[in-house]
Protein backbone atom coordinates (compact mmCIF):
# COMPACT_ATOMS: atom_id res chain seq x y z
CA UNK A 1 0.00 0.00 0.00
CA UNK A 2 1.56 3.50 -1.00
CA UNK A 3 1.00 5.98 1.57
CA UNK A 4 0.34 9.46 0.35
CA UNK A 5 1.67 12.48 3.14
CA UNK A 6 0.52 15.68 3.34
CA UNK A 7 3.58 17.38 1.21
CA UNK A 8 6.49 19.91 1.84
CA UNK A 9 5.63 22.87 -0.21
CA UNK A 10 8.94 24.52 0.88
CA UNK A 11 10.95 24.90 4.14
CA UNK A 12 8.49 27.22 5.75
CA UNK A 13 5.58 24.83 6.29
CA UNK A 14 4.79 22.60 8.88
CA UNK A 15 1.17 21.63 8.57
CA UNK A 16 -1.52 21.86 6.21
CA UNK A 17 -5.59 21.96 5.79
CA UNK A 18 -7.17 19.62 4.15
CA UNK A 19 -9.72 21.99 1.99
CA UNK A 20 -10.96 19.54 -0.44
CA UNK A 21 -10.78 15.61 -1.90
CA UNK A 22 -10.86 15.43 -5.02
CA UNK A 23 -10.68 11.47 -5.03
CA UNK A 24 -13.12 8.61 -3.87
CA UNK A 25 -12.15 5.48 -2.96
CA UNK A 26 -12.25 3.31 -5.90
CA UNK A 27 -10.68 5.89 -7.51
CA UNK A 28 -7.86 5.37 -10.60
CA UNK A 29 -5.20 7.66 -9.99
CA UNK A 30 -2.02 8.11 -11.86
CA UNK A 31 1.17 10.16 -11.92
CA UNK A 32 0.44 14.17 -11.66
CA UNK A 33 -3.14 14.17 -11.02
CA UNK A 34 -4.55 16.34 -8.47
CA UNK A 35 -6.63 14.30 -6.01
CA UNK A 36 -6.76 17.20 -3.44
CA UNK A 37 -6.64 20.64 -2.38
CA UNK A 38 -4.76 21.86 0.83
CA UNK A 39 -5.19 25.20 1.67
CA UNK A 40 -1.45 26.61 3.02
CA UNK A 41 0.55 30.01 4.04
CA UNK A 42 0.57 30.06 0.26
CA UNK A 43 -3.05 29.92 -0.58
CA UNK A 44 -4.85 26.80 -1.85
CA UNK A 45 -2.58 24.51 -3.65
CA UNK A 46 -3.46 21.35 -5.94
CA UNK A 47 -1.74 18.49 -4.44
CA UNK A 48 -0.40 16.05 -7.12
CA UNK A 49 -0.15 12.37 -6.39
CA UNK A 50 2.97 10.39 -7.66
CA UNK A 51 2.21 6.95 -7.68
CA UNK A 52 -0.04 5.02 -9.89
CA UNK A 53 -2.99 3.06 -7.91
CA UNK A 54 -6.60 2.63 -6.75
CA UNK A 55 -7.50 4.97 -3.85
CA UNK A 56 -8.07 2.21 -1.02
CA UNK A 57 -9.10 4.81 1.65
CA UNK A 58 -9.42 8.42 2.49
CA UNK A 59 -7.72 9.05 6.07
CA UNK A 60 -7.82 12.70 6.58
CA UNK A 61 -11.57 14.69 6.74
CA UNK A 62 -11.90 18.04 5.01
CA UNK A 63 -10.74 20.99 6.70
CA UNK A 64 -8.44 19.29 9.23
CA UNK A 65 -5.13 20.62 9.71
CA UNK A 66 -2.27 17.88 9.85
CA UNK A 67 1.71 18.27 9.91
CA UNK A 68 3.50 17.72 7.16
CA UNK A 69 4.38 14.45 6.56
CA UNK A 70 1.20 12.46 7.99
CA UNK A 71 -0.47 9.88 6.19
CA UNK A 72 -3.81 11.82 4.26
CA UNK A 73 -4.51 8.73 2.38
CA UNK A 74 -3.83 5.01 1.40
CA UNK A 75 -3.36 4.10 -2.48
CA UNK A 76 -2.72 0.44 -3.26
CA UNK A 77 -1.01 0.14 -6.63
CA UNK A 78 -2.21 -2.00 -9.13
CA UNK A 79 -0.08 -4.65 -8.40
CA UNK A 80 -0.50 -5.13 -4.80
CA UNK A 81 -3.90 -6.63 -4.10
CA UNK A 82 -5.94 -4.96 -2.09
CA UNK A 83 -5.86 -5.94 1.79
CA UNK A 84 -8.21 -5.47 4.55
CA UNK A 85 -8.05 -1.48 6.56
CA UNK A 86 -7.76 -2.88 9.51
CA UNK A 87 -3.89 -3.48 9.86
CA UNK A 88 -3.11 0.10 8.05
CA UNK A 89 -4.36 2.36 10.60
CA UNK A 90 -1.15 3.08 12.65
CA UNK A 91 -1.57 4.88 15.99
CA UNK A 92 0.53 7.91 15.03
CA UNK A 93 -2.14 9.23 12.59
CA UNK A 94 -4.77 9.17 15.38
CA UNK A 95 -2.24 10.80 18.03
CA UNK A 96 -1.77 13.55 14.69
CA UNK A 97 -5.74 14.17 14.64
CA UNK A 98 -5.66 15.39 18.06
CA UNK A 99 -7.94 18.95 17.76
CA UNK A 100 -5.88 21.67 15.99
CA UNK A 101 -6.33 25.44 15.80
CA UNK A 102 -8.02 26.45 12.86
CA UNK A 103 -5.91 27.96 10.39
CA UNK A 104 -6.09 32.02 10.77
CA UNK A 105 -6.68 32.73 7.71
CA UNK A 106 -10.39 32.85 5.80
CA UNK A 107 -11.71 29.43 4.33
CA UNK A 108 -13.10 29.81 1.36
CA UNK A 109 -15.16 27.52 -0.61
CA UNK A 110 -12.76 25.88 -3.41
CA UNK A 111 -12.82 27.60 -7.21
CA UNK A 112 -13.25 31.45 -5.32
CA UNK A 113 -11.35 33.40 -7.35
CA UNK A 114 -11.05 36.98 -5.62
CA UNK A 115 -8.62 39.90 -6.43
CA UNK A 116 -5.90 39.86 -3.75
CA UNK A 117 -6.87 43.54 -2.92
CA UNK A 118 -10.41 42.36 -2.89
CA UNK A 119 -9.11 39.46 -0.42
CA UNK A 120 -7.02 42.04 1.78
CA UNK A 121 -10.14 44.52 2.35
CA UNK A 122 -12.25 41.12 3.42
CA UNK A 123 -9.50 39.84 5.83
CA UNK A 124 -9.42 42.98 7.66
CA UNK A 125 -13.06 44.31 7.57
CA UNK A 126 -13.65 40.26 8.64
CA UNK A 127 -16.10 39.92 5.80
CA UNK A 128 -16.97 36.26 4.69
CA UNK A 129 -16.05 35.53 1.29
CA UNK A 130 -18.19 33.14 0.91
CA UNK A 131 -21.28 35.17 0.98
CA UNK A 132 -20.14 36.99 -1.87
CA UNK A 133 -20.98 37.11 -5.08
CA UNK A 134 -18.47 38.04 -7.45
CA UNK A 135 -18.80 40.36 -10.36
CA UNK A 136 -15.49 40.55 -12.11
CA UNK A 137 -14.47 38.18 -14.84
CA UNK A 138 -14.99 34.47 -14.28
CA UNK A 139 -17.27 35.44 -11.40
CA UNK A 140 -14.19 36.95 -9.73
CA UNK A 141 -14.60 39.01 -6.28
CA UNK A 142 -13.46 42.19 -6.75
CA UNK A 143 -12.25 45.14 -4.15
CA UNK A 144 -15.94 46.64 -5.28
CA UNK A 145 -17.73 43.64 -4.43
CA UNK A 146 -16.45 43.68 -1.02
CA UNK A 147 -17.04 47.19 -0.54
CA UNK A 148 -20.58 46.64 -1.07
CA UNK A 149 -20.76 43.83 1.03
CA UNK A 150 -18.83 46.12 3.51
CA UNK A 151 -21.76 48.98 3.03
CA UNK A 152 -24.55 45.96 3.13
CA UNK A 153 -22.90 44.66 6.35
CA UNK A 154 -22.73 41.36 5.95
CA UNK A 155 -22.18 39.41 9.35
CA UNK A 156 -18.04 39.71 9.99
CA UNK A 157 -16.58 36.40 11.48
CA UNK A 158 -15.92 36.45 14.89
CA UNK A 159 -12.36 35.53 15.12
CA UNK A 160 -9.68 37.60 14.14
CA UNK A 161 -7.96 36.72 10.53
CA UNK A 162 -4.59 37.50 9.43
CA UNK A 163 -4.42 38.97 6.34
CA UNK A 164 -3.00 36.49 3.31
CA UNK A 165 0.04 39.14 2.39
CA UNK A 166 1.00 38.73 6.21
CA UNK A 167 0.69 35.18 5.99
CA UNK A 168 2.87 34.61 2.74
CA UNK A 169 5.44 37.15 4.04
CA UNK A 170 5.58 35.12 7.45
CA UNK A 171 6.25 32.13 5.30
CA UNK A 172 9.24 33.26 3.45
CA UNK A 173 10.50 34.94 6.05
CA UNK A 174 10.65 31.55 7.94
CA UNK A 175 12.17 30.43 5.25
CA UNK A 176 14.97 33.05 5.14
CA UNK A 177 15.28 33.07 8.52
CA UNK A 178 16.21 29.49 8.63
CA UNK A 179 18.51 29.89 5.81
CA UNK A 180 20.50 33.07 7.38
CA UNK A 181 20.97 30.45 10.97
CA UNK A 182 22.29 27.73 9.16
CA UNK A 183 23.36 28.16 5.35
CA UNK A 184 26.92 29.81 5.22
CA UNK A 185 26.05 32.28 2.27
CA UNK A 186 29.07 33.26 0.17
CA UNK A 187 28.35 35.56 -2.26
CA UNK A 188 30.16 36.39 -6.00
CA UNK A 189 28.75 39.22 -8.47
CA UNK A 190 29.78 40.00 -11.94
CA UNK A 191 28.47 42.64 -14.89
CA UNK A 192 27.79 41.68 -18.15
CA UNK A 193 27.78 43.61 -21.27
CA UNK A 194 23.95 42.96 -22.42
CA UNK A 195 24.62 44.96 -25.98
CA UNK A 196 24.75 41.80 -28.12
CA UNK A 197 21.70 39.34 -25.85
CA UNK A 198 19.64 42.83 -26.86
CA UNK A 199 20.29 43.10 -30.27
CA UNK A 200 20.00 39.34 -30.86
CA UNK A 201 16.50 39.31 -28.31
CA UNK A 202 15.31 42.45 -30.60
CA UNK A 203 16.04 40.82 -33.92
CA UNK A 204 14.21 37.29 -32.64
CA UNK A 205 11.10 39.26 -31.74
CA UNK A 206 10.81 41.15 -35.05
CA UNK A 207 10.11 37.40 -36.09
CA UNK A 208 7.54 37.03 -33.92
CA UNK A 209 3.88 37.99 -33.22
CA UNK A 210 3.02 40.10 -30.55
CA UNK A 211 1.82 36.80 -28.22
CA UNK A 212 5.08 35.10 -28.85
CA UNK A 213 7.31 37.79 -28.10
CA UNK A 214 10.31 37.20 -26.30
CA UNK A 215 11.33 39.38 -22.83
CA UNK A 216 15.35 39.67 -21.44
CA UNK A 217 14.48 37.47 -18.53
CA UNK A 218 13.98 33.91 -20.92
CA UNK A 219 17.66 33.97 -22.18
CA UNK A 220 18.74 34.62 -18.62
CA UNK A 221 16.70 31.66 -17.50
CA UNK A 222 18.47 29.84 -20.77
CA UNK A 223 21.67 31.00 -19.72
CA UNK A 224 21.27 29.64 -16.01
CA UNK A 225 19.60 25.97 -17.13
CA UNK A 226 23.05 25.68 -19.67
CA UNK A 227 25.86 26.65 -17.02
CA UNK A 228 23.93 24.44 -14.27
CA UNK A 229 24.37 21.66 -16.68
CA UNK A 230 28.49 22.51 -16.86
CA UNK A 231 28.31 23.44 -13.24
CA UNK A 232 25.82 20.78 -11.67
CA UNK A 233 27.41 21.36 -8.19
CA UNK A 234 25.16 24.24 -7.76
CA UNK A 235 21.69 22.69 -8.97
CA UNK A 236 20.60 20.58 -6.05
CA UNK A 237 19.98 20.35 -1.77
CA UNK A 238 21.98 20.41 1.40
CA UNK A 239 20.61 17.41 2.91
CA UNK A 240 23.30 15.28 5.25
CA UNK A 241 25.76 16.79 2.66
CA UNK A 242 25.34 17.78 -0.72
CA UNK A 243 22.88 16.17 -3.25
CA UNK A 244 22.81 16.88 -6.42
CA UNK A 245 20.17 16.68 -8.59
CA UNK A 246 19.75 15.33 -12.33
CA UNK A 247 16.40 17.71 -13.19
CA UNK A 248 17.10 21.53 -13.36
CA UNK A 249 14.00 22.61 -11.80
CA UNK A 250 14.86 26.90 -11.67
CA UNK A 251 12.60 28.31 -8.91
CA UNK A 252 11.27 31.67 -10.28
CA UNK A 253 10.95 34.38 -8.04
CA UNK A 254 7.66 35.77 -8.65
CA UNK A 255 6.23 39.00 -6.45
CA UNK A 256 2.43 39.14 -5.96
CA UNK A 257 0.93 42.26 -6.50
CA UNK A 258 -0.01 43.12 -2.78
CA UNK A 259 3.16 42.17 -1.67
CA UNK A 260 4.63 39.08 -0.52
CA UNK A 261 6.60 36.85 -3.42
CA UNK A 262 5.89 33.06 -4.27
CA UNK A 263 8.53 30.74 -6.12
CA UNK A 264 7.02 28.01 -8.65
CA UNK A 265 9.38 25.97 -10.59
CA UNK A 266 9.85 25.94 -14.12
CA UNK A 267 10.71 22.21 -14.52
CA UNK A 268 13.32 21.06 -16.45
CA UNK A 269 14.68 24.39 -17.73
CA UNK A 270 17.69 23.02 -19.99
CA UNK A 271 15.75 20.76 -21.94
CA UNK A 272 13.26 23.90 -23.23
CA UNK A 273 13.79 26.22 -25.48
CA UNK A 274 13.93 29.69 -25.78
CA UNK A 275 10.42 29.64 -27.21
CA UNK A 276 9.20 27.14 -24.25
CA UNK A 277 10.67 29.22 -21.42
CA UNK A 278 8.89 31.95 -22.65
CA UNK A 279 5.76 30.02 -22.71
CA UNK A 280 6.46 28.47 -19.52
CA UNK A 281 6.57 31.77 -17.93
CA UNK A 282 3.22 33.21 -19.74
CA UNK A 283 1.61 30.10 -18.11
CA UNK A 284 3.06 30.13 -14.65
CA UNK A 285 3.52 34.05 -14.02
CA UNK A 286 -0.46 34.47 -13.84
CA UNK A 287 -1.24 31.65 -12.28
CA UNK A 288 1.21 32.62 -9.30
CA UNK A 289 -0.29 35.56 -9.30
CA UNK A 290 -3.66 34.01 -9.15
CA UNK A 291 -2.79 31.96 -6.30
CA UNK A 292 -3.25 28.18 -8.57
CA UNK A 293 -0.36 26.28 -8.40
CA UNK A 294 0.73 22.72 -8.00
CA UNK A 295 2.24 21.13 -5.14
CA UNK A 296 5.33 20.57 -7.72
CA UNK A 297 5.56 23.48 -8.89
CA UNK A 298 6.22 24.77 -5.13
CA UNK A 299 8.17 21.50 -3.98
CA UNK A 300 10.37 20.92 -6.76
CA UNK A 301 12.72 23.86 -7.91
CA UNK A 302 16.48 22.92 -7.07
CA UNK A 303 17.83 26.71 -7.43
CA UNK A 304 16.20 29.90 -7.33
CA UNK A 305 16.57 32.78 -9.86
CA UNK A 306 15.29 36.31 -8.58
CA UNK A 307 14.85 38.67 -11.29
CA UNK A 308 14.04 42.49 -11.05
CA UNK A 309 13.38 43.39 -14.41
CA UNK A 310 14.02 46.87 -15.90
CA UNK A 311 13.23 50.45 -14.12
CA UNK A 312 14.53 48.65 -10.74
CA UNK A 313 17.89 48.64 -8.86
CA UNK A 314 21.26 47.42 -10.03
CA UNK A 315 21.76 44.38 -7.57
CA UNK A 316 19.82 42.05 -5.79
CA UNK A 317 22.01 39.27 -3.29
CA UNK A 318 19.64 36.43 -3.08
CA UNK A 319 19.01 34.54 0.27
CA UNK A 320 19.39 30.66 -0.30
CA UNK A 321 16.16 29.02 -0.08
CA UNK A 322 16.74 26.12 1.87
CA UNK A 323 17.74 23.10 1.23
CA UNK A 324 18.86 24.59 -1.75
CA UNK A 325 22.28 25.95 -2.12
CA UNK A 326 22.08 28.49 -4.44
CA UNK A 327 20.53 31.23 -5.66
CA UNK A 328 21.18 33.50 -8.47
CA UNK A 329 19.81 37.29 -8.45
CA UNK A 330 19.71 39.16 -11.87
CA UNK A 331 19.23 42.99 -11.56
CA UNK A 332 18.19 45.69 -13.93
CA UNK A 333 19.73 46.24 -17.40
CA UNK A 334 21.08 49.96 -17.06
CA UNK A 335 23.77 52.03 -19.02
CA UNK A 336 27.03 52.38 -17.69
CA UNK A 337 30.63 53.07 -18.76
CA UNK A 338 32.59 50.33 -20.06
CA UNK A 339 36.01 49.78 -20.54
CA UNK A 340 37.14 46.94 -23.35
CA UNK A 341 40.28 46.76 -25.13
CA UNK A 342 41.23 50.22 -23.78
CA UNK A 343 38.72 52.15 -25.08
CA UNK A 344 35.70 53.48 -23.42
CA UNK A 345 31.94 52.92 -24.17
CA UNK A 346 28.61 53.34 -22.59
CA UNK A 347 26.69 49.65 -22.78
CA UNK A 348 23.47 48.10 -21.51
CA UNK A 349 24.75 46.43 -18.24
CA UNK A 350 23.17 43.67 -16.37
CA UNK A 351 24.80 42.85 -12.55
CA UNK A 352 24.71 39.28 -12.12
CA UNK A 353 25.03 38.16 -8.37
CA UNK A 354 25.43 34.45 -6.75
CA UNK A 355 24.62 33.74 -2.96
CA UNK A 356 26.16 30.02 -2.61
CA UNK A 357 26.11 27.78 0.10
CA UNK A 358 29.72 27.41 1.32
CA UNK A 359 28.96 23.86 3.09
CA UNK A 360 28.27 22.57 -0.71
CA UNK A 361 30.69 24.51 -2.81
CA UNK A 362 33.38 27.51 -2.69
CA UNK A 363 34.23 30.53 -4.49
CA UNK A 364 35.49 28.90 -7.62
CA UNK A 365 32.77 26.46 -7.87
CA UNK A 366 31.09 30.14 -7.71
CA UNK A 367 32.99 31.88 -10.08
CA UNK A 368 33.36 28.93 -12.91
CA UNK A 369 29.25 29.28 -13.17
CA UNK A 370 29.04 33.16 -13.22
CA UNK A 371 31.71 33.67 -16.09
CA UNK A 372 29.73 30.77 -17.64
CA UNK A 373 26.17 32.30 -17.58
CA UNK A 374 28.49 35.85 -18.58
CA UNK A 375 29.90 33.64 -21.71
CA UNK A 376 26.33 32.50 -22.84
CA UNK A 377 24.87 35.80 -22.58
CA UNK A 378 28.04 37.23 -24.82
CA UNK A 379 26.88 34.64 -27.53
CA UNK A 380 23.24 34.56 -27.44
CA UNK A 381 23.17 32.64 -30.59
CA UNK A 382 24.49 29.80 -28.76
CA UNK A 383 21.61 29.90 -25.93
CA UNK B 1 -14.23 55.35 -32.56
CA UNK B 2 -13.57 58.64 -30.23
CA UNK B 3 -10.58 59.72 -27.69
CA UNK B 4 -12.94 58.53 -25.19
CA UNK B 5 -13.89 55.51 -26.77
CA UNK B 6 -10.10 54.52 -26.87
CA UNK B 7 -9.39 55.67 -23.32
CA UNK B 8 -12.33 53.63 -21.68
CA UNK B 9 -10.53 50.59 -23.83
CA UNK B 10 -7.53 51.14 -22.11
CA UNK B 11 -8.83 51.44 -18.50
CA UNK B 12 -10.29 48.33 -19.02
CA UNK B 13 -7.64 46.63 -20.28
CA UNK B 14 -5.12 47.59 -17.67
CA UNK B 15 -7.64 46.75 -14.99
CA UNK B 16 -7.88 43.05 -16.08
CA UNK B 17 -3.72 42.89 -16.08
CA UNK B 18 -3.33 44.72 -12.64
CA UNK B 19 -6.62 44.31 -11.31
CA UNK B 20 -6.41 46.16 -8.14
CA UNK B 21 -5.01 49.43 -10.03
CA UNK B 22 -7.42 52.40 -10.34
CA UNK B 23 -6.39 53.41 -14.47
CA UNK B 24 -8.91 56.05 -14.04
CA UNK B 25 -6.97 58.05 -11.90
CA UNK B 26 -3.91 58.15 -14.40
CA UNK B 27 -3.04 61.81 -15.47
CA UNK B 28 -2.49 62.00 -19.33
CA UNK B 29 1.51 62.46 -18.61
CA UNK B 30 2.06 60.04 -15.92
CA UNK B 31 3.85 57.22 -17.11
CA UNK B 32 1.61 54.10 -17.03
CA UNK B 33 3.89 51.55 -15.78
CA UNK B 34 5.74 53.10 -13.49
CA UNK B 35 2.50 54.98 -11.80
CA UNK B 36 0.45 51.51 -11.63
CA UNK B 37 3.68 49.61 -11.03
CA UNK B 38 3.04 47.10 -14.03
CA UNK B 39 6.53 44.87 -14.49
CA UNK B 40 7.02 43.93 -17.43
CA UNK B 41 5.64 40.49 -18.08
CA UNK B 42 2.31 42.40 -17.36
CA UNK B 43 3.50 45.38 -19.72
CA UNK B 44 3.73 42.49 -22.35
CA UNK B 45 0.18 41.50 -21.41
CA UNK B 46 -1.04 44.89 -21.52
CA UNK B 47 0.66 45.27 -25.70
CA UNK B 48 -0.95 41.82 -26.41
CA UNK B 49 -4.63 42.87 -25.51
CA UNK B 50 -4.15 46.24 -26.53
CA UNK B 51 -3.16 45.10 -29.88
CA UNK B 52 -5.91 42.25 -30.19
CA UNK B 53 -8.69 44.55 -29.25
CA UNK B 54 -7.79 47.52 -31.31
CA UNK B 55 -6.34 45.20 -34.20
CA UNK B 56 -3.30 46.82 -34.78
CA UNK B 57 0.50 45.94 -34.64
CA UNK B 58 3.07 46.98 -32.15
CA UNK B 59 6.80 46.83 -32.74
CA UNK B 60 8.67 46.30 -29.78
CA UNK B 61 10.51 49.48 -31.01
CA UNK B 62 7.57 51.35 -30.28
CA UNK B 63 6.69 50.61 -26.39
CA UNK B 64 8.51 53.93 -26.13
CA UNK B 65 6.02 56.06 -27.67
CA UNK B 66 3.35 54.29 -25.49
CA UNK B 67 4.24 55.36 -22.23
CA UNK B 68 1.74 58.11 -21.62
CA UNK B 69 -2.41 57.62 -21.28
CA UNK B 70 -1.45 60.50 -23.90
CA UNK B 71 0.71 58.96 -25.76
CA UNK B 72 -0.73 55.60 -26.42
CA UNK B 73 -4.18 57.19 -27.15
CA UNK B 74 -2.55 59.02 -30.04
CA UNK B 75 -0.45 56.37 -30.85
CA UNK B 76 -3.93 53.71 -31.66
CA UNK B 77 -5.77 56.89 -33.63
CA UNK B 78 -2.94 57.31 -35.71
CA UNK B 79 -2.67 53.05 -36.32
CA UNK B 80 -6.22 52.53 -36.30
CA UNK B 81 -6.58 55.19 -39.27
Amino acid sequence: MIEFQMPSLGADMEAGTLAEWLVKPGDLVKRGDVIAVVDTQKGLIDIEVFDEGIIHELLIKEKEKVPVGTVMALIASDKEPVVKQEEKMPAKITEEKKPVEKLPVTEMRHGIKVSPLAKRIAVEKGIDLNLIKGTGEGDAITKEDVERAIVENIAPKEERKIDSTESIRMAVAAAMSKSNREIPHYYLETKVDMSKALVWLSEANKQRSVKQRLLPVVLLLKAVAKALTEVPELNGYWENGLQQKDDINIGFVVSLRSGGVMIPAIHHADKKSIDELMASLNDIIPRTRAMKLRSSELSESTITVTNLGEGNVETVYGIIYPPQVAIIGFGSIVEQPWAETGMLDVRPVLNITLSADHRATDGATGSRFLMTVKNYLDKPAEL
Amino acid sequence: MTEQDIKQTIFQLLKKIAPDTEPEKLKPDDDIRRTLEIDSFDALQFVVALDAHFGIETPEADYGKIATLRQLISYIMKQKK
